[in-house]
């Protein structure tokens, strides 16, 4: 080390929703604090979203610390521009001390603090702030090396629209809301599309005439903590809801994709001699995403009766997912002439320059709703963090406030105890 | 009316199975099990299979006696019928495998059972195995299992259950996803 180090009591290192909602509550505590960040503000929703994404949330529901969505459509739903640009709005509403294009190399523990090395210089800090999103790295499972040479295969992260792809039938693996969204883009941009399911989470996008995040925010759903749900490590893990943020409300179920001429096939399971296979249990992930949304819909049913809500729609069942029968086993990419493999697989953060032993086996940040297992390191941002609507942006607005509040007592008991 | 004072109990422990859930989480290698069976050629298709040691939690085990499973053709298949054809095998596998599961995951959601039954059916077209048409597969074309349970619930939450145990099923995965089968001679 040769350049000399800026001292500071905190750093955030990521200058995206939360990570700028954690810098607005430093300040409203008085605390000084430097935000890192390795792009422009919100750099992940500018630079590695496809280009039709939509949030899931509608906009009512974009609300930070201290500022929150003023539009005139409530119940829409923000273009990636749009988020880059609410975010943007927000630092500068914040007057959050952001150091843009400064990319962290090295987070390591010393004198009971941190030190913070990046590509413009060395920060020393008390507490650390890891904010630098859930969604860093696309998964890519280990059979992928297997996808014969004529096929080419794409990231959801590298994705941006059907007209990068070449006009052969498509293999789309995953359906979560990444997965569904893209086999439903690409099958109208007239593509033969397959799609590929494992668990995912059915969802419809309106209830009763109510938005499915209406819903669940009114019936206290995304506000269950993570040390009261079931199973937290799973609750984290959940793909994201089929759904998609359109202008008609449309839902994006399996049955939507079948209606489209999407083929639909189980979890790929082996790829081999040029043949991919798909797991036989199929019909049992559609059945238990059926069973788990039709008791999230009882859930709601119950909460309205209970709160008297009127000026609801009739109390509603959905049609039980179509499962092809008999549903395909295999495909020879050769003989359905794929041209493109889309991996929507799901993502995970990337902490390769975090050297403090706070990983667990499989490489994840051990945390206690975002205390890390490291005196003054703190993570935010992640799904399900403290509670289920810290998945989505709203979720910063409380976190932000009982972490901002840990942090702040962690430097006044005196860091080097 | 329902008993408060009764608790649920389908002869399964499962608090020793979510402790051995817990431990196994921060001692991976110990969670690494090998199963074993040992055949014999008795003669014709007939044979006899013997299951006896595994391995696991770091150590080697033995059931409390072996088990065996005599394995033949059918007289229609021009054998003596000695034992189970060993898709029949499979199909016991299956169900066994699944019946332990429901009766656990009603253990764990507290739901009391009374009887449970399940009728397997494996149809498959033997001009596979008989080499007679190269397009139909040697194994089973379409798996059903039929379940019919008796218990303290609702027919969704009876669903849900049979669900559950599909989706912690290790026959159940083993049937409907590619496995790697290595054979060789010794």
């Amino acid at each position: 080390m040769t350049a000399s180090a800026t001292r500071i009591p905190v750093v955030i290192i990521g200058a995206g929703h939360a990570g700028l909602a954690m810098s607005h509550r430093l300040s409203e505590r008085s605390i000084s604090h430097v935000v890192l960040e390795r792009g422009e503000v919100a750099n992940s929703w500018r630079t590695e979203r496809w280009d039709s994404l939509c949030l899931l949330t509608p906009n009512w529901q974009s609300q930070l610390p201290g500022s929150g969505y003023s539009g005139d459509d409530p119940n829409g739903y923000m273009s990636m521009p749009e988020v880059a640009d609410f975010i943007t709005t927000y630092a500068a509403t914040i007057s959050a001390p952001v150091n843009s294009l400064t990319t962290v190399t090295r987070v390591s523990a010393a004198n009971g603090g941190y030190v913070v090395e990046t590509d413009r210089g060395i920060w020393v800090c008390d507490s650390v702030v890891i904010a630098s999103g859930a969604a860093n790295i696309a998964n890519v499972p280990a059979i992928a090396s297997e996808t014969p040479a004529s096929v080419t295969q794409v990231t959801a992260m590298a994705y941006r629209s059907p007209n990068d792809l070449d006009d052969r039938p498509v293999l789309v693996v995953g359906a979560s809301a990444t997965g569904v969204q893209l086999a439903d883009e690409i099958s109208r941009s007239g593509r033969a599309v397959t799609i590929s399911v494992g668990e995912h989470v059915r969802m419809p996008r309106c209830y009763r005439e109510r938005d499915v995040f209406w819903w669940m925010d009114k019936a206290g759903v995304l506000d269950e903590r993570h040390d009261e749900v079931d199973d937290v490590v799973r609750a984290r893990h959940l793909p994201s809801p089929q759904l998609i943020g359109t202008p008609d409300h449309r839902s994006i179920d399996l049955n939507a994709l079948t209606d489209r001429g999407v083929e639909i096939v189980g979890r790929l399971g082996r790829i081999s001699d040029g043949v991919a296979q798909f797991s036989g249990s199929l019909a049992n992930v559609c059945m238990m995403a059926d069973l788990k949304m039709n008791r999230l819909l009882q859930r709601f049913d119950d909460w309205a009766e209970g709160a008297g809500v009127a000026d609801l729609g009739p109390s509603t069942r959905f049609d039980a997912t179509r499962v092809p029968s008999p549903a395909r086993l295999e495909l020879s990419f050769a003989e359905d002439d794929i041209g493109t493999i889309i991996w929507a697989t799901g993502y995970r953060p990337d902490y390769s320059w975090l050297d403090v032993p706070v990983l667990d086996r499989k490489g994840r940040l051990r945390h206690d709703g975002g205390v890390v297992g490291a005196p003054g390191l703190y993570v935010t941002g992640l799904n399900v963090l403290r509670r289920r609507r810290s998945s989505f942006i709203n979720g910063a607005e409380r976190d932000s406030e009982e972490l901002s509040s840990h942090l702040q007592q962690y430097l006044e008991r005196g860091v080097s105890n | 009316m329902t008993d408060i004072d009764t608790p649920v109990n389908n002869g399964v422990n499962t608090e020793a199975l979510l402790g051995a859930r817990e431990a196994l989480s921060d001692a991976p290698e110990a969670a690494e099990f090998t199963w074993r069976a040992n055949c014999s050629w008795v003669g014709g298709t007939f044979s006899q299979t013997t299951v006896d040691g595994f391995s696991g939690l770091g150590q080697e085990h033995h059931h409390k006696t072996p088990y065996s499973f005599d394995a033949d053709h059918p007289e229609c298949f021009a054998s003596e019928d000695r034992g189970a054809t060993p898709p029949e095998i499979l199909l016991a596998a299956l169900a066994s495998c699944l019946t332990a599961g429901v009766a656990s995951v009603a253990q764990h959601r507290q739901i009391q059972l009374r009887s449970v039954t399940a009728t397997v059916e494996g149809k498959m077209n033997v001009l596979g195995i008989l080499g007679a048409d190269p397009d139909i597969r040697n194994g089973f074309n379409d798996v059903t299992v039929q379940f019919d349970i008796d218990a303290d619930a609702s027919r969704e939450d009876i669903q849900a259950i049979v669900a559950q145990s599909q989706k912690r099923s290790a026959v159940y995965d083993m049937v409907t996803n590619p496995t790697r089968v290595a054979v060789e001679v010794s």
